[in-house]
């Protein structure tokens, strides 16, 4: 220990302190704040731009959850216009159809009838010219008749019989 | 390891069957001694002649620990026994009958006596004394020297003259790293580099968990300071250069005076009230908790420059004492394994050197952590 206390020299303590804190204030001027301060801004850098790729990777997922509601939404669109297009087509088809149908069945009911007026008017043709015919069986009868009394009557009932069959 | 396992096991051994001589190496009857002298006899050599170069080595190492007032590297004795010494001289400042200023080659390494301005002054076992004209040096009864010494000496030494390189190299390495951060968008480039990661270390497994978040700023800069300024003192005593500026009391005592100084200053309420007036301890305790927490705060200091004293001088000295064997040795087998010795041990010095740097820097911080805790002790009793 008494060595020690020899061995401190007063003017080796006092350039010590003199040096030393000199160079604390110099380095904190030129060095320590400058590196420290470049040192913080580098690492504030690296997080904002470790913040910034988790923002743009949230970013990233909603504009992908947005792109697939669109898609769907598209696609429910699609679905919704074909099965519209679908059902207008089936309604179309079935207005065709009962139209026509209708059109027919006026067209049928037509037919039938000018069928039925040609009918008629063929019926009263023909009875016009059956009793025509008639008459002029009845003539020629009546002249036969005149000629051969039995021959003539047995004809009449000949063609009497004739005419009821047909 | 390039070095297989058997000869890894053969110099353990022998390592191991050697540590007795190192341990006392210091010691002038030692055994090493006593097998010195008897491997002197066989050899037919005098044993006064390595009782010599013992007590050469062991003044060596003496001076090399103590500060000098010339940056001496080398010095050696030609055949005609005039010694040659290899360095450069220093300024010396003393306050004594007003300012006098010479450089140190005017001692002559002690062979002449010094004159400035009609006062004379010897230099005597690395210390200056002031004398007359002819550089009498007078003893007392125990051989002490009972000249006067100068009022102050401000001499530049070659422990200030190292403090002064070191200064400037850290001005140098650091301000350029700062400068390359602006050059280079935020990345450091150059020789600075290397310390980045150690400043981060520092800031982040130091000064934060030991200050917190909240104050570690303010003294980012003192840590900093100390941190670098130690190891690259401590790494400068280990090179050849032969500085042991860390190993003297006055640099230790003032670096854990700045320590001391910085954690009263800058101590809140809460540490002084942890002092004087411990909270949750009954009255009388308090009282006697008062002196024995103040005198902490001294001892606290105190062991950060005992610490580091004795750690780098006891390096210093282990290490020269082992290299200062290779010479007593003579042998290829003893030198040869002082060498690795020596070797290893200086590997472990610069571990030692920065483990130093780091203690000294973590046991400040961890001081003025305590000077800044908050006001939560009381609340974690409840």
């Amino acid at each position: 220990m008494e060595k020690l206390i020899e061995q401190f020299s007063l003017g080796l303590f006092f350039w010590m302190l003199v040096i030393f804190v000199g160079l604390i204030f110099l380095l904190k001027k030129f060095a320590w704040k400058p590196i420290l301060d470049a040192v913080n801004e580098r690492e504030e850098g690296i997080r904002n731009a470790l913040l910034s790729a988790e923002n743009a990777k949230k970013e990233m997922l909603n504009l992908q959850s947005s792109n697939e509601k669109l898609v769907a939404e598209a696609r429910a669109e699609r679905d919704a216009m074909m099965k519209e297009a679908r059902e207008i087509k089936e309604k179309m088809i079935n207005d065709a159809k009962s139209e026509a149908q209708a059109q027919g069945e006026k067209m049928i009911a037509q037919a039938k009838a000018a069928i039925e007026s040609e009918k008629n008017a063929a019926m009263a043709e023909l009875k016009n010219q059956v009793s025509t015919l008639s008459l002029e069986i009845a003539e020629k009868v009546l002249k036969s008749e005149l000629s051969n009394t039995e021959a003539q009557s047995k004809l009449v009932e000949r063609m009497l019989g004739d005419a009821k069959l047909n | 390891m390039v070095i297989s396992k058997k000869p890894l096991h053969f110099i353990v051994a022998l390592l191991v069957s050697v540590l007795p001589m190192i341990s006392s190496a210091n010691n002038s009857d030692s055994t090493t001694v006593h097998k010195e002298v008897a491997h002197a006899e066989t050899e037919g050599h005098h044993t006064e002649e390595s009782k010599d170069l013992k007590t050469e080595i062991k003044e060596y190492i003496d001076h090399h620990l103590l500060d000098s007032y010339d940056f001496h590297l080398f010095s050696w004795e030609d055949d005609s026994k005039v010694a040659h010494h290899i360095g450069f001289p220093l300024p010396v400042i003393l306050i004594d009958n007003g300012v006098q200023f010479f450089m140190s080659s005017k001692f002559h390494h002690g062979e002449t006596v010094a004159e400035s301005n009609g006062n004379f002054y010897k230099l005597y076992h690395g210390k200056i004394y002031k004398t007359d004209a002819e550089g009498t040096i007078t003893y007392d009864a125990e051989h002490h020297v009972t000249n006067a010494k100068p009022t102050i000496d401000l001499s530049i030494t070659k422990n200030v003259f190292m403090m002064l390189v070191v200064s400037v190299l850290m001005f140098l390495l650091f301000s350029g790293l700062a400068k390359s951060y602006a050059k280079n968008g935020g990345i450091a480039k150059g020789a600075g580099r290397f310390f980045e990661p150690i400043i981060l270390y520092i800031r982040d497994d130091i000064a934060i968990p030991n200050i917190g978040h909240k104050n570690y700023k303010k003294y980012m800069s003192y840590l900093l300071t100390i941190f670098f300024f130690i190891w690259f003192l401590n790494m400068f005593g280990l090179t050849p250069l032969g500085v042991n500026v860390t190993g003297n009391i006055a640099i230790t005592a003032g670096l854990a005076l700045l320590t001391y100084l910085i954690t009263t200053f800058t101590a809140n309420r809460n540490y002084w009230g942890h002092i004087f007036w411990m909270p949750g301890v009954p009255t009388p305790m308090k009282i006697i908790l008062a002196p024995i927490e103040l005198l902490g705060t001294f001892i606290k200091p105190f062991s950060l420059m005992i610490r580091l004293y004795a750690n780098i001088v006891a390096g210093h000295v282990v290490l020269m004492s082992i290299i200062g064997l290779m010479f007593i040795f003579k042998n290829w087998l003893g030198s040869s394994l002082s060498f690795f010795l020596a070797f290893a041990l200086s590997l472990l010095e610069i571990l030692v050197a920065a483990l130093q740097a780091y203690i000294f820097t973590m046991l400040s911080a961890l001081y003025f952590g305590a000077a800044n805790e908050e006001h939560h002790h009381e609340d974690a009793h409840h």
